[in-house]
């Protein structure tokens, strides 16, 4: 644990009489990619929300670079460093794309860092620079998750997390967008937690991963040594 | 040119409506809120400009230089420490804090400064300039540019900094905006100082070109009302559009008509387009 970028350390969250996760535990060394992953309804995207911010607890804590941030705010959260993609890349519909992408750069850390970071964005996507006048409302579900990664980048994280990218997207895009997550992750050693239901991608990708069943994670290890006839059991329950 | 004239007139003055719902359209688009004090915000802004510029002894316009930032911090802690809480309880208790808000002003102004008509004079309240064979009224120039400044200011801070960034796109997505790092709750409360700000503008404007009462706030509330919902709730260039069509109706149908066509205007807006000219 001590290594840990980011660790989830016994996490339960409830929705009235609800239990959406129970006690999960996990953690992400820095520069490394780890991978969430689990059906519909496992408590992946509670515990994503969980860790911005967006729930509070009802046990457990997040620490972030040795800092408890369980309590703290979504914005504080982001501006020490972690960023979320948000499921079906989020955008703002009625802005256009450079705005989406400076938008990224809110927090103050970032700012002074803006145009670089901006630049640096339309090297990795260059169909946004393309479009960078257009609204993003009327942009493809492919070059929207690109508006939410590039925006997710601009805060200059050290932690980015990924929900449910490949949801809904061709399986073209949703290799050109995992080549770009490996080509950050590896260029400038930011630390990615991936949440997937595709566990092929997910694995192949990740250097180590963690299964969410019911909301309890019920299996984890190397995503280069797991076997995949224990991986089915744990994914499905069977 | 008669008809020139009218369609003078009717700009010159649909722009001090417009400057009524900028106010109002920034509240409903980006905190999500029907403030029915704003009609009691720009009652204010009228008083205070009454009370300050013979105190300070300078011309009116030059009191917006404090009642802007003064109603802008006004606005920030009211919905800060008063409209924000109500608001995490729903929005019904939100807008019934603001109905409470319009009395309370309403009762204070009538307090403090009767209930006697009032007007703010200016040196040049009654002068005229002719364009060829246009006659046109200096007080009407001075508000259009008044006007016409304080929305073009708004329109540039929206789209060019980083708060007015975040402005939008907290009425577009506002967890995606918390997701990139926007406190909403102090987003809101910098919308509401605008819109306070605004009202004092405005304020002052209905003021130098009518005589207003502390129960004023009713009319300019639903003039604003109409404005914002024919222009689009949150846009501003909509609210700019839809003032001066407003103005137009109030010159061409005079004191008899003019409310009738710009209601009529309001439920054609409303079926063919109900999210207003400019609304998305």
């Amino acid at each position: 644990m001590s290594d840990a970028l980011l660790s989830v350390e016994g996490v339960s969250v409830r929705y009235g009489d609800f239990s959406a996760a129970e006690s999960v535990s996990f953690s992400i060394e820095r520069g490394h990619i780890v991978s969430l992953i689990g059906l519909n309804g496992a408590g992946k995207t509670t515990i994503v929300n969980t860790v911005m911010g967006l729930h509070k607890p009802e046990s457990g804590r997040i620490v972030f670079k040795g800092e408890d941030i369980t309590s703290l705010s979504t914005e504080k959260i982001v501006s020490r460093g972690l960023s979320l993609v948000p499921q079906g890349g989020r955008c703002f519909n009625r802005m256009s794309v450079q705005d989406n992408l400076l938008m990224g750069s809110y927090p103050r850390t970032a700012r002074k860092k803006a145009k670089q970071t901006l630049e640096h964005v339309y090297e990795l996507f260059p169909v946004l620079e393309e479009m960078k006048k257009r609204p993003a409302g009327t942009l493809s579900g492919g070059q929207r998750q690109m508006v939410a990664i590039g925006r997710a980048l601009m805060a200059c994280p050290d932690c980015l997390i990924f929900d449910e990218i490949s949801l809904g997207l061709s399986p073209a895009v949703i290799k050109d967008i995992y080549n770009r997550i490996i080509k950050i992750n590896r260029e400038e050693k930011t630390s990615i937690l991936l949440i997937e239901q595709d566990t092929k991608r997910a694995l192949g990708a990740s250097d180590s991963f963690c299964v969410m069943l019911k909301g309890r994670v019920v299996l984890s290890g190397s995503s280069s040594e797991i076997d995949p006839e224990t991986l089915k059991k744990a994914y499905f329950g069977i | 040119m008669y008809f020139v004239q009218i369609i003078v007139n009717g700009i010159l003055l649909g722009s001090v409506y417009a400057l009524l719902g900028v106010g109002m359209t920034m509240i409903f688009g980006i905190v999500k809120l029907t403030n029915l004090a704003h009609g009691e915000f720009i009652v204010l802004g009228a008083y205070l400009a009454t009370v300050l510029a013979p105190v300070l002894g300078v011309d009116p316009v030059v009191t917006l230089v404090i009642t802007v930032p003064l109603m802008f911090l006004g606005g920030f802690l009211l919905q800060y420490f008063l409209i924000g809480r109500a608001m995490k309880k729903g929005n019904e208790p939100a807008l019934l804090v603001t109905f409470g808000l319009s009395i309370i002003l309403q009762d204070v102004m009538l307090m403090v400064f009767s209930a006697d008509a009032q007007h703010i004079v200016a040196s040049y309240s009654k002068s005229t300039v002719k364009l060829g064979s246009i006659e046109i009224s200096v007080l009407h120039l001075v508000l259009f540019a008044i006007s016409l400044i304080s929305i073009l200011s708004l329109t540039l801070f929206l789209r060019y900094t980083y708060i007015g960034r975040a402005i939008r796109a907290t009425s577009d997505d506002s967890d995606a905006a918390s997701l990139s790092g926007v406190n909403i709750n102090k987003i809101y409360a910098v919308a509401m100082g605008i819109a306070m700000a605004s009202a004092a503008v405005a304020g002052l404007c209905v003021g130098m070109k009518w005589t207003y009462y502390p129960s004023s706030g009713g009319s300019y509330l639903l003039i604003a009302f109409v404005v914002v919902v024919i222009g689009g709730m949150g846009s501003v260039p909509g609210t700019l559009a839809a003032g001066i069509l407003f103005g137009l109706a109030q010159v061409i149908g005079g004191a008899n008509y003019g409310l009738l066509i710009s209601y009529v205007m309001l439920l054609i807006v409303l079926v063919v387009r109900p999210k207003g000219i400019f609304g998305k």
